[in-house]
């Protein structure tokens, strides 16, 4: 840890924003404050129906900070998206049926499917621009829902029930509602957290140079189709691990929960939360996810209303909630003045 | 010295168009080279090829010896060439830093797993990442903040920046593509001194460039280009004498001698 050299590199902010809620937007600590407020809602409410809110919500998140990694950062539009986490849902619940495995053996499968289906749906629309790519994308959701519906191997349109749970390890039953929702936050955190950093790194940058000019990065040696590749990869990970926790959630899978307006909601989640920034699209999740739930009271009229304040939302912040600011580090002013008045001269 | 990037009898046609055709030129290393000519004779389709925007339809391209004709833009930018575009290509939302470092991803250091798990390989990489970019933004004589979006930033230090991203591309081959268009005169003094500081490392630079005093100062060959053909080569003095040179410029031949 001494290495890091972060010390001495790392001044006070200049230039970033000062006001006292971007200050607790952007301080370190406030993942590990969610992560602790996640932790603590079963203490507060711990009713089976707010459970089931909660887990629904979690995984949720696990997707939408998949979304970001394809639309966020790389910037490619994909509207088809929950169709990876039916293909890690069906690959997890099959296998698990068929071989009567609990669901973590079945990672390894989900890995490799979710993988290929990253390259399926990548490698044919590397050289797609926006509106073109939206389209494919569109039509690989439709394709991997309607597939599910029609082979036995996947139960057709009752789809597959009688799934195992995640493990079994003697008494410790991890189906269990507040036992399951505490590893479905633990590993949903680890995800976001993992995905946050692949956003600040040397492949993280590359993504954004993709999105913002495709010609700059290439003429830099950045291979743009490899680049892309990953993005997709990454996502399609991200939502197969997501298809895991939802069949071992519900114990059953069926197209119904694959449909477009599945894709489309979690696409709202990243851009309501803010494209790019994991923080903000974790809120925009939970926002998209338990919104409903709490305005249920108004029976009939709630989605009328959760509409209206969507709207009103991407009225007042068109960027989202809490969009990616550019923002970093100064050097320190004693090490700038003086090779920089060398330069100038 | 040796030529590092040699260009052979290079031609590119737009349909029935031919933006360039036969043109042919070396560059070595610690020389500054300039391609001039009117307006559309071809000068940026030029460009485009050598780095691979286009695809040539005729002609070599080599560098180092290599033959690197018509391959992938990444690819040649790997093998050594680096650019500027004529219309400033930055990444508008990102941090200047941010921009710099995008010259530096071929210096890997880190790896996918390596972010997740922030291992001791990843912050020294990130470390050298945020060095080499403040270095390089103090090479090309930028003062401007540093961690803030590039969009804010005046014209002219974008240009700066464009210069510094190519720079930390650190290869042999430096091809600017009008460096001075837009700028003031001091920032065109600080460029001319900043094109001989680039020379002194070792790299070889090729400039489009309009500003006829700044290209007859800076540059110790001409290659002058009109309707995709190349008319002329020769230091600057025999540039200026040469009659097909003056009669391309049109009546401008008192721009010429400014």
């Amino acid at each position: 840890m001494t290495e890091n050299v972060d010390t001495t590199l790392a001044p006070k902010k200049v230039g970033a924003p000062q006001s006292f809620l971007s200050r607790v937007f952007e301080s370190r600590q406030l993942g590990w404050v969610a992560l602790g407020i996640a932790l603590l809602a079963p203490f507060v409410i711990a009713t089976p129906y707010a459970l089931n809110v909660m887990t629904t919500a979690a995984i949720f998140v696990l997707l939408a900070s998949g979304l970001n990694i394809v639309v966020g950062y790389c910037g490619l539009l994909d509207l088809g998206y929950i169709a990876f986490m039916a293909v890690g849902a069906y690959t997890s619940g099959i296998i698990a049926k068929a071989f009567e495995l609990p669901l973590v053996f079945t990672i390894p499968a989900v890995l490799v499917m979710t993988v290929l289906a990253g390259l399926i749906i990548g490698a044919p629309t590397l050289r797609l621009r926006s509106d073109y790519l939206a389209i494919v994308t569109l039509g690989f959701g439709e394709i991997t829902r309607i597939t599910a519906n029609n082979l036995t191997i996947t139960g057709g349109p009752s789809g597959i029930f009688g799934i195992p749970g995640l493990f079994e390890v003697g008494d410790f039953d991890s189906q269990e509602p507040a036992v399951f929702y505490y590893i479905t936050v633990l590993v949903v955190a680890a995800f976001v957290l993992a995905a946050a950093r692949l956003g600040k790194s040397r492949l993280g940058r590359a993504w954004r140079f993709v999105r913002e000019d495709e010609d700059a990065a290439e003429a830099m040696g950045i291979h743009t189709y490899k680049v892309k590749l990953l993005a997709y990869i990454f996502g399609a990970i991200w939502g197969g691990f997501g298809g895991i926790l939802f069949a071992a959630h519900l114990s059953a899978v069926s197209p119904q929960s694959f449909i477009f307006l599945q894709s489309a909601l979690v696409l709202m989640a990243v851009v309501l939360g803010g494209m790019g920034n994991m923080r903000g699209v974790v809120i925009g999740a939970l926002v998209i996810s338990l919104l409903p739930e709490l305005l249920r009271d108004l029976s009939d009229y709630r989605y009328l209303a959760f509409g209206l304040l969507l709207v009103v939302v991407m009225v007042f912040r068109p960027q989202g909630f809490w969009p990616a600011r550019g923002y970093e580090p100064e050097r320190r002013k004693m090490e700038k003045l003086d090779p920089a008045l060398k330069g100038a001269s | 010295m040796s030529a590092v990037l040699e260009v052979k009898d290079l031609q590119i046609a737009f349909g029935g168009v031919k933006a360039v055709d036969g043109l042919s030129f070396e560059a070595r290393e610690n020389e500054i080279i300039a391609v001039i000519g009117p307006n559309g004779a071809g000068k940026t389709s030029a460009f485009n090829c050598i780095t691979g925007f286009y695809k040539p339809t005729g002609g070599a391209i080599s560098l180092n010896g290599k033959d690197i004709t018509g391959k992938r833009p990444a690819d040649i930018a790997a093998a050594g060439i680096s650019r500027t575009f004529q219309n400033l290509r930055l990444f508008p939302d990102l941090t200047v830093l941010d921009n710099v470092r995008a010259g530096m991803h071929l210096y890997g250091g880190q790896n996918w797993a390596d972010a997740i798990f922030h291992t001791p390989r990843f912050k020294r990489s990130e470390a050298h990442y945020t060095d080499e970019a403040h270095r390089w933004l103090d090479f090309v004589g930028y003062t401007g903040p540093r961690g803030v979006p590039i969009r804010n930033l005046a014209y002219g230090q974008q240009k700066q920046v464009e210069i510094a991203r190519a720079l930390a591309r650190k290869s042999g081959v430096l091809l600017l593509d009008e460096p001075a268009a837009g700028l003031n005169y001091t920032e065109k003094q600080g460029l001319l001194s900043l094109c001989r500081r680039i020379r002194d490392l070792g790299t070889a630079i090729v400039l489009i460039e309009h500003d006829m005093g700044l290209v007859m100062e800076l540059s110790e060959r001409i290659v002058v280009m009109n309707f995709g053909h190349e008319i002329a080569e020769g230091t600057p003095a025999e540039v200026k004498a040469n009659p097909a040179v003056i009669e391309a410029y049109l009546g401008k031949d008192e721009e010429v001698e400014s």
